[in-house]
């Protein structure tokens, strides 16, 4: 009995081992960190306890420009990205021919590396003195002034960010929605059309509930994803983020602990840990939510 | 009921309605197609013209009449593409091997075997879940650094290793086997790990197959990680070298070059895309996340 | 409202090459009549689920024409035939209230037969007390029974005062008990709306036991309609014999010799009529009379009393079946010592077939009383 029994936590070891190294003790430690003032990682001493790292970083403006560009970007990436996820899934769903090829073809930016794509972006939105990029090309073309999308003004630089990211997310969801309209049960929608239901009432009162559940987990995974945007915002626009005024709340975190700027590993637990509370409570909330609204 | 007239009116109406319908869906589709794969032909085109032609299209044009590899020649001599890619795939398997080993043990742990505190330490690992990497990398930066492991390749294994999802992923399926098998396996004498390796793995071979390569995916995408571990650029992996190229490389903004690197950092997963397309989209489906 | 075929033909191409197009409705020709309740029948894959969804407008036929009374309705949408339908798995929405789903069809409702919420609510109420879900409106479909689902699901159909009822397997999904009390709950729902009801089985037993007339399928063709008893006492070939009655028809190879019948050396019965050939001999269970000196003669291998009858299991030489089972009077003792059993046969309940199309063959003293 006893054997049986140091077997099981034999086999568990490595994962207990690496999880508590990795996972656990970290987690405890993130927290310690952010309540130890003056932490000075050469010499691993700090004058006192208290909240003064999270005052500091709530003060600091680059940490409130990242809140700023973060919440724009969450604000407009989920819902415009879940909602185009939908149509583009109802539009998958409702052809036979060809369905496989554009599936396959909208799930590639998936596979891609975010840093390597995102160069490519910046290339396409890019105005330098050498070129006006393929973008400017297509805005000239309309009768419209070239901008500089990378360099030049915040709304421009915004712009590029919620559509490289936009571009980023959506294959993840167009497979989730795909899949879940794929398994309404066809003869809800058969009822539904001998009974002379209009395709928008069978949109909003059968096709809408069916997925509804579906529709939440996206939003859900969709604000914690936003939240935690970085990679995107380096390809686009370097490691520099502070400079470019286009810094996320992950961003400053890592600022904070390493590079130019780095050796804070306090404030970067400080802001990291009120990431992780706003992103909480929105999960929360967003629980809260689709509680009263997915219907089963 | 109504007059046949009627009838026929309406049996129009739908038959247009339907095709203007298919007319809007498609090019709605092939819209948005062209959005996705745009930036992958840019990359191409771009990576094939010389820097000369490149830096004098002022308006840049769509395609190019005389094609250059002297890009592609240019990021194996001048940057170490290569020596990124090597350090990209090692770095690759080692953390997928290592990581197959340790949640094959913990699902079998977690599924057949029977010992007290089972359900409470797999509820424990469900918690971890909800961890967000973000609030642990910090310490785990640190905790590197102190170990000396900075620009090293364990340090930048050895934190990814395990990874609660895949193992609650592999346990429920490691669950659907049905527990006779493993009493018959016993009942037969068979040892724990043969019946692991024999029985358990080759029924679930799917998952597993699945598993890794949504983490080869990972793997050869991560970026944070890398670049808070290593600053020597004999250990950079691809991402890093990237974004290495684009800051110092090269030495002037010489963009075809810098898209040859990002089509051969990018060709690898494409190619394994394509030829497991299938199995890909049916396991992020199943639960994976990007990033 | 009567409904009629013409040519009606459905073929689904086949997607692999080498392999033939599936033709799983072809030509069927025929009228059901207004307010009866019909049972299409056939094993699983013979295509009646497909004719039932070209009456509904579902889908849409290669060829052919459907009638609603005079009207063509063949290229109409489905919500422009008035057809009421109840699908196999209810098809029930599950996140609303049974009293939302019933009114469901009466929303869609456009111009001036658009309905208050009241009126809506008291024309559900009407339906759901014809089902006896009356109690049950603020329930949702998983918190009812299979049974009580079904029931939903005929009450959504029929609120519309639909032209035909279409029933897709509706019994299929319950278990066996519950089985009996529906299929006779859906006889007596259908003969108080007369709404003319055409219901999808596989399930013999229960075509026979509520349908006004059965139409029997297979492999896209219909081979036989009459009345349930008709199409039993009188099968036109050896499929409809066989698929028709439980226990199933004994089946023997046998031949026709100067106007006998001839299993084996048994000389069994005169068929006057017949010229001489080969061919399939059915014989109903109950069609054997237990006869010391009967001229078929089989070897004894069991007898199961059940009661009212017994079964009396025997093989031969010449049966296509594993064994030959008979259905006699529980009051005729069966001797079970012996090793054979003899049987004299009721003509009318022998059926004989063509070797060569399986069909059909009259002999005088085979017809009916």
């Amino acid at each position: 009995m006893k054997r049986k029994e140091l077997k099981g936590w034999l086999y568990l070891l490595p994962a207990i081992i690496f999880l508590g190294i990795f996972m656990v003790y970290p987690l405890i430690d993130v927290f310690v960190y952010s309540l130890e003032e003056g932490y000075n990682s050469a010499s691993q001493t700090y004058f006192g306890v208290g909240m003064y790292n999270f005052s500091y970083v709530l003060h600091d403006t680059y940490f409130l420009q990242a809140v700023k560009n973060t919440i724009i970007l969450v604000l407009i990436t989920v819902p415009l990205s879940t909602g185009l996820a939908l149509l583009i899934s109802l539009a998958l769903n409702s052809i036979e021919k060809l369905k496989d090829l554009f599936q396959t073809i909208y799930f590639l930016p998936y596979v891609t590396n975010t840093l390597a794509v995102g160069l490519v972006f910046m290339i396409l939105f890019k105005k330098t003195a050498y070129t006006e990029g393929m973008i400017n090309l297509l805005i000239n073309r309309f009768g419209g002034e070239s901008i500089d999308f990378i360099d030049g003004p915040y709304w421009a630089k915004m712009f590029v960010l919620c559509f490289y990211t936009i571009w980023v997310v959506l294959p993840f969801k167009v497979l989730i929605l795909t899949s879940a309209l794929a398994s309404v049960d066809q003869n809800l929608y058969n009822a539904a059309k001998v009974d002379g239901t209009s395709p928008f009432r069978i949109f909003y009162k059968i096709t809408i509930p069916m997925i509804s559940p579906m529709i939440f987990y996206l939003v859900i995974t969709g604000f914690i994803g936003a939240f935690k945007a970085y990679s995107d915002a380096v390809a686009l626009f370097g490691t520099d983020l502070n400079a470019a005024g286009m810094n996320t709340i992950v961003g400053y975190v890592y600022d904070m602990l390493y590079g130019n700027s780095g050796g804070y590993p306090s404030y970067a637990s400080a802001a990291a840990i009120i990431l992780f509370a706003i992103v909480l409570s929105i999960t929360c909330i967003n629980l809260l939510v689709s509680k009263k609204h997915v219907h089963y | 009921m109504d007059q046949n007239l009627d009838y026929e009116k309406i049996e129009k109406t739908a038959a247009r309605r339907r095709k203007i319908k298919n007319i809007l869906v498609y090019s709605a589709l092939v819209l948005w197609a062209l959005i996705v794969l745009f930036p992958f032909y840019w990359m191409v085109l771009t990576s094939i013209k010389s820097y000369g032609s490149y830096s004098s299209e002022y308006i840049p044009k769509f395609f190019t009449l005389q094609p250059t590899i002297q890009n592609y020649i240019d990021v194996f001599t001048a940057v170490p593409l290569l020596k990124y890619l090597g350090n990209t795939v090692i770095f690759t398997l080692a953390t997928t091997a290592l990581m197959l080993i340790v949640i094959t043990f913990a699902a079998f742990a977690f599924s057949k075997l029977e010992f007290r505190g089972r359900d409470l330490v797999f509820a424990g690992f469900l918690a971890l879940m909800m961890i967000p990497n973000e609030l642990v990398v910090i310490t785990n930066f640190v905790t590197i650094t102190n170990w000396n492991m900075r620009n090293t390749f364990w340090g930048l294994i050895l934190p990814s290793i395990t990874s609660v999802f895949y193992i609650y992923l592999l346990k429920e399926n490691f669950a659907q086997v049905p527990d006779e098998l493993y009493k018959a396996a016993k009942v037969d004498g068979t040892s724990d790990l043969k019946f692991l390796f024999k029985v358990l793995i080759p029924i679930c071979r799917p998952t597993i197959v699945t598993v890794t390569i949504l983490k080869i995916i990972e793997c050869w995408n991560s970026y944070v990680w890398p670049r808070l571990i290593t600053d020597d650029a004999a250990l950079f992996l691809v991402s890093n070298g990237i974004q290495e190229i684009r800051e110092n490389g090269m030495g002037r903004e010489n963009i075809p070059a810098m898209m040859a690197a990002v089509v051969v950092i990018s060709i690898p997963l494409i190619i394994l895309f394509l030829i497991f397309h299938k199995k890909i989209m049916e396991g992020v489906s199943r639960g994976g996340t990007k990033g | 409202m009567k409904v009629v075929l013409k040519h009606l033909t459905k073929i689904f191409p086949n997607r692999t090459k080498n392999l033939p197009d599936v033709i799983a409705v072809n030509d069927f020709d025929f009228e059901i009549p207004d307010g009866k309740l019909v049972g299409l029948l056939g094993p699983s894959g013979c295509g009646k689920s497909t004719a039932l969804n070209l009456i509904s407008g579902l889908l849409e036929p290669t060829s052919g024409q459907i009638f609603f009374g005079e009207n063509d309705v063949t290229k109409l949408p489905p919500e422009n035939r008035g057809v009421g339908m109840v699908f196999q798995n209810y098809a029930l929405y599950p996140h609303l209230t049974v009293l939302e789903n019933i009114i469901f069809p009466l929303q869609n409702l456009k111009g001036d037969k658009k309905m208050t919420r009241e009126q809506m609510e008291a024309k559900a109420l009407e339906v759901a007390r014809l089902v006896q879900i009356e109690h049950l409106m603020e329930r949702k479909p998983n918190e009812m029974s299979g049974g009580q689902q079904q029931r939903v699901a005929i009450a959504r159909a029929l609120v519309k005062t639909p032209n035909v009822l279409l029933l897709d397997e509706p019994l299929s999904n319950l278990d066996a008990r519950l089985r009996l009390q529906t299929r006779e709950e859906i006889r007596r729902i259908q003969t108080e709306t007369g709404v003319t009801t055409i219901f999808v089985t596989h399930d013999q037993e229960e075509a026979m036991s509520i349908s006004d007339l059965i139409i029997v399928m297979k492999d896209g063709v219909v081979n036989q309609i009459g009345k349930p008893q008709d199409v039993y006492d009188d099968p036109c070939n050896l499929f409809v014999a066989q698929f028709l009655g439980t226990p199933q028809i004994n089946t023997f190879n046998g031949r026709v010799e100067n106007g006998w019948l001839y299993i084996g050396e048994d000389k069994v019965l005169k068929t006057t009529g017949i010229s001489d050939q080969e061919v399939y001999a059915g014989i109903r269970p109950e069609g054997f009379i237990l006869d010391e000196n009967g001229p078929l003669h089989c070897r004894l291998s069991a007898v199961e009393v059940m009661g009212r009858d017994t079964s009396v299991v025997s093989f031969n030489d010449n049966m296509t079946g594993v064994s030959v089972r008979s259905i006699i009077s529980a009051e005729n003792r069966v001797d079970t010592s012996g090793k054979e059993v003899r049987f004299s046969l009721k003509p009318y309940k022998v059926h004989l077939f063509s070797k060569e199309d399986q069909k059909r063959l009259y002999f005088e003293e085979g017809v009916l009383r």
